[in-house]
């Protein structure tokens, strides 16, 4: 148990709370550039998902996106990335980390916001078509509210894949927590590593537990369906998603 | 249309020498796999199988395999490395317990999914709780179980990548060279020929389960007669 005492020590360590390379610093480091990340993909990927949803065109397009985002490893995102776009921006690690999280965020938020807004019931949004409702305020007033948890459930799924990745752009200088597991790992220095190990792992956790209340507030609780189980990846598939 | 970009990004000449190589790390990669999701499936289907009979065993089950599958993989290695080393039971463990959520959620889903009128038809017939699992519930719900199969391995072939960090990681093995030596060639054939496995694992999967379940296509040809 020496380990896991080591680590202990590591954490509570007070000269490792402060300081530029000190783990508020890398901690912030780490949820900064997985918000931006997620805030973009976000602004990208959920109009074109909800449009999707909403007119029906495009959804090769969205099932492409979903099948190739769950192919590609996101270390391999990263592995592209970064040696395409050093030299190109400023910087060394940050923009690569940031544009990598970017990309491997958009394919769930898209995906689950197409598949939310199909899966409204087609004699509701007629109703609200017959009762004068227009394109956009069936879209805002019916279908939205009503694929939220879905929406929720993908930006839950990208969330937590974005701050397990930006661990990984440490590799390659990136940003954040990432690199007390890199530089722990290169000098030896296991508990460091593992201290690194143990502050990521709490922060994905914290990132799922945090979407998992804001999807399940979400979600109506007296429907008469019950409460759907979202999909998402990773989660129940049925043949036809997978 | 790209032709000229990739031509000017990739070299090609590297990748003509280490066709030998990428030929190995090919093979890990698809060892590291089929390790991880055979193992995986040894350890999700009995406790699927539990969770099933068993309701209120469901929510932990899915619980505990649900914090493993969040806990970052890189993470998940170092914590790993002071017990089993820089060994292939340090990526195979990883890897493993990445499936867990995945299968039973899935096996668990697939066995609800059968029709309880389908249960008592059988139950009256005079099957046992054994028999009804394996000559009905299963077979009905082969369909989603095998989704889970093809998920947890597309998924597991790309996790597999991130494993090149503690020495093992099959094509991940290039896209780390491509990231420590700022080779775009080398990430690229990891990335590319690692999207390609999945795809054709995932294939081949898919013929699996079709031939495994003959009924589900002569019903549909039955639907188009």
């Amino acid at each position: 148990m020496d380990f896991a005492l080591d680590t202990f020590r590591w954490l509570t360590d007070p000269t490792n709370h402060s300081g530029p390379n000190g783990i508020p610093v890398r901690l912030w480091e780490h949820v900064q550039v997985s918000f931006l990340a997620l805030f973009l993909a976000t602004l990208l990927a959920l109009p074109i998902g909800l449009l999707i949803g909403h007119t029906g065109r495009g959804e090769f397009f969205a099932v492409s996106v979903a099948n190739i985002g769950r192919a590609l490893p996101s270390f391999g995102i990263l592995g592209i990335v970064f040696p395409l776009t050093l030299g190109v921006l400023p910087g060394f690690g940050y923009y690569p980390t940031l544009i990598a999280l970017f990309l491997l965020a958009i394919p769930p938020i898209l995906t689950n916001a197409y598949v939310g807004v199909q899966n409204v019931d087609r004699e509701t949004v007629e109703a609200a078509r017959g009762m004068g409702m227009s394109g956009r305020q069936v879209l805002a007033k019916l279908e939205v509210p009503l694929a939220a948890p879905l929406i929720v459930a993908g930006l839950r799924t990208s969330a937590v894949a974005v701050v397990a990745t930006a661990t990984l752009g440490a590799v390659a200088a990136g940003p954040g927590l990432g690199r007390f597991i890199i530089d722990g790992f290169v000098t030896r220095n296991l508990a460091k590593a593992a201290g690194g190990a143990v502050l990521v792992a709490v922060l994905a956790i914290l990132t799922e537990l945090a979407f998992g209340l804001l999807e399940r507030s979400l979600t109506p609780r007296t429907s008469s369906q019950g409460r759907r189980r979202t999909p998402r990846a990773g989660g129940i598939a049925t043949p036809e998603t997978a | 249309m790209n032709q000229p970009v990739i031509g000017a990004i990739l070299d090609w000449d590297w990748v003509g020498r280490q066709l030998d190589t990428i030929g190995v790390q090919l093979v890990e990669h698809v060892q590291l796999t089929a390790i991880a999701v055979g193992v995986g499936f040894v350890i999700s289907f009995p406790l699927a199988v539990f969770a099933y009979r068993h309701k209120r065993f469901y929510a932990p089950i899915t619980w505990v395999t649900g914090v493993l599958y969040t806990i970052p993989s890189l993470a998940l290695f170092i914590l790993l490395i002071p017990y089993t080393g820089l060994s292939t039971a340090t990526a195979e463990i990883g890897l493993v317990s990445y499936t867990l959520l995945i299968l039973i959620r899935n096996i668990v889903a697939g066995l609800r999914a059968v029709p309880a009128d389908v249960k008592e038809a059988a139950e009256g017939m005079g099957y046992t709780r054994r028999q009804i699992l394996w000559s009905v519930e299963l077979p009905l719900a082969l369909p989603v179980i095998m989704a889970g199969v093809r998920i947890a391995t597309v998924t597991t072939i790309g996790l597999v990548t991130v494993t090149a960090l503690i020495g093992k990681g099959g094509l991940g093995f290039f896209i780390l060279r491509g990231l420590r030596d700022f080779f775009p060639t080398a990430s690229i054939v990891g990335a590319v020929l690692s999207v390609a496995l999945a795809v054709v694992a995932d294939g081949l999967l898919l013929l699996v389960q079709r031939f495994l379940t003959p009924w589900a296509r002569a019903v549909k040809v039955r639907a188009f007669a």
